[in-house]
């Protein structure tokens, strides 16, 4: 069915379709409508699961972990400095292998306090063993949603869907919601390869040696390395496994295509923009002015962030000779993490390196503004990628640069 | 996934003696019970347990007289210090060391 709704109520929807089973979310700007919707459904009888109150980030996903360890489908949802403050316990559900779900509607963090979008809040999760996917619009959050349980459940790797607070958590769009029978077959109902059992009692997670040892039965248990290595390892056999689950999606639902990327005029790109969530869609419109000048330019949009799709990127980027990284997030004292990330694929497996420059835009809910986009772009369509620093800053208002104004 | 593969991929312990090796021989001190004092042992009879319901690591019988396992015993001291009838000493391990 058609609706036309918030990005928010599109998450909800999606979890609600998944059947979670167990919700723990403490309200923060701008994933609280969303968390609101789910305990509407929840009150309402239209969704059967427990909703648990927290007192904080920490505790909401805490209990997230708890319940997956007995065997339950769980979410949770946060932004910005809620994401922060799980930031532990985010830790802890890659390392323990839960297949959690959680929506991250993306916001700058503090201080200084804003509430505004950025992608400062997941991209600084970037290390923690999550998958992380970025939605660029309402249809793709709420399928992703999907997706993420389905690929967290046969990976058993949490998975964080992230999409831009208020540009598409706050915004209505007009996106198909799957009838709840089709959403059954696609997802059916969570099989934990192991629950916690009073019966059977056990220790999960406890202190572990940095040898293995031999356990109660006398077989050899993993030490911590060996149990941080197969997260590693499962975490790149996430990228194959994602495409199944897209297969299956789009067996089920009859759309869907690439889960990794979503090229845009690339195919004969001499210049290539490359983003993160709903700024792609906003390059679009700018890579055609570019081409209707004669500039062949196209856009790279980047949904699997983590496991890092590199030798995927790589082929898309083939051929081209400059890459253009705009980013809403910044590895202070060094540049953008996509950029740094980007250039690392290109060394790897490409053939002949196109030059690599980087735009820090939009923190902390700056306008990006389409024609700022357009010239930034522009400058850097050429040979030398445009003269200047490697990271440069659009939208700044003020010359803060040595404080001198 | 079959729980065998998941088991791989996480630190499970379970509950019984020895999940993190023989860890009596990281005992500096050894509690050892008086059968004459101890309660169970004095009315020959099952009672008390304060040692075995206080013992972190499970390595106390709930016999008459209880028995401490010493192959599994860290020698943390817990049962001396909970012991109503003070029957539990801890005696410096270098002293069952023979000459």
């Amino acid at each position: 069915m058609q609706i036309i709704e918030t990005g928010n109520t599109a998450a909800a929807l999606g979890v609600k379709l998944a059947r979670a089973q167990v919700i723990a979310a403490y309200p923060i700007t701008p994933q609280t409508p969303l968390t609101e919707k789910l305990s509407e459904f929840i009150e309402s009888g239209e969704m059967k699961a427990e909703y648990i109150p927290v007192e904080s980030e920490h505790s909401a996903l805490a209990i997230c972990i708890a319940a997956a360890s007995a065997g339950a489908r769980s979410f949770t949802a946060t932004s910005s400095n809620g994401l922060l403050y799980m930031h532990e316990q985010i830790q802890w559900a890659a390392g323990a292998r839960l297949p959690l779900v959680m929506c991250v509607a993306n916001r700058g963090v503090g201080a200084p306090w804003n509430i505004w979008n950025d992608h400062q809040d997941s991209i600084s999760q970037r290390d923690t063993g999550w998958i992380q996917i970025y939605a660029n619009d309402h249809q793709q959050i709420i399928d992703s949603v999907l997706k993420a349980f389905c690929l967290a459940e046969e990976v058993m790797i949490p998975v964080m869907v992230c999409y831009d607070g208020y540009i598409l958590s706050h915004t209505h769009m007009p996106f198909d919601v799957p009838d709840s029978e089709t959403a059954d077959a696609f997802l059916p109902p969570y099989q934990p390869p192991y629950a916690l059992d009073p019966a059977d009692p056990a220790n999960l997670n406890t202190v572990t040696m940095p040898e293995c040892r031999p356990d109660v039965r006398g077989d050899i248990a993993p030490g911590y390395m060996e149990i941080r290595h197969l997260l590693q390892h499962d975490l790149i056999e996430a990228i194959p496994a994602l495409m199944r689950v897209e297969e299956r999606f789009r067996a089920v639902f009859g759309r869907g295509g690439n889960p990794y990327i979503e090229p845009y005029r690339c195919d004969d790109a001499d210049y290539i923009a490359v983003s993160l969530g709903s700024l792609s869609y906003q390059l679009h419109g700018v890579v055609d002015a570019l081409r209707a000048e004669g500039v062949r330019a196209g856009v790279l949009s980047v949904h699997l962030y983590r496991p890092f799709p590199d030798k995927i990127i790589v082929e898309a980027l083939d051929g081209c000779s400059g890459v253009i990284v705009f980013e809403k997030a910044l590895s202070y004292g060094y540049q953008g993490p996509l950029c740094s990330d980007i250039k690392s694929a290109l060394y790897r497996h490409a053939q002949g390196r196109p030059f690599v420059t980087n735009y820090i835009l939009g923190l902390g809910g700056r306008e990006i503004t389409t024609q700022d986009l357009y010239e930034a772009l522009k400058a850097s369509c050429s040979p030398d990628g445009g003269a200047g620093e490697e990271t440069r800053w659009i939208g700044l208002k003020l010359h803060t640069r040595g404080m001198q104004t | 996934m079959p729980v065998k593969d998941y088991r791989k991929k996480i630190s499970l312990s379970e509950s019984g003696p020895g999940d993190a090796g023989k860890t009596g021989s990281w005992r500096v001190v050894r509690p050892v019970i008086d059968p004459d004092v101890c309660i169970p042992g004095r009315r020959n009879a099952p009672a008390c347990y304060i040692c075995w319901l206080y013992c972190p690591d499970g390595v106390i019988s709930r016999s008459v007289p209880p028995r401490i396992d010493y192959q599994y015993c860290k020698g943390c001291g817990i049962c001396a210090e909970e012991c109503p009838t003070k029957a539990i000493t801890l005696v410096e391990e270098s002293s069952f060391i023979k000459e």
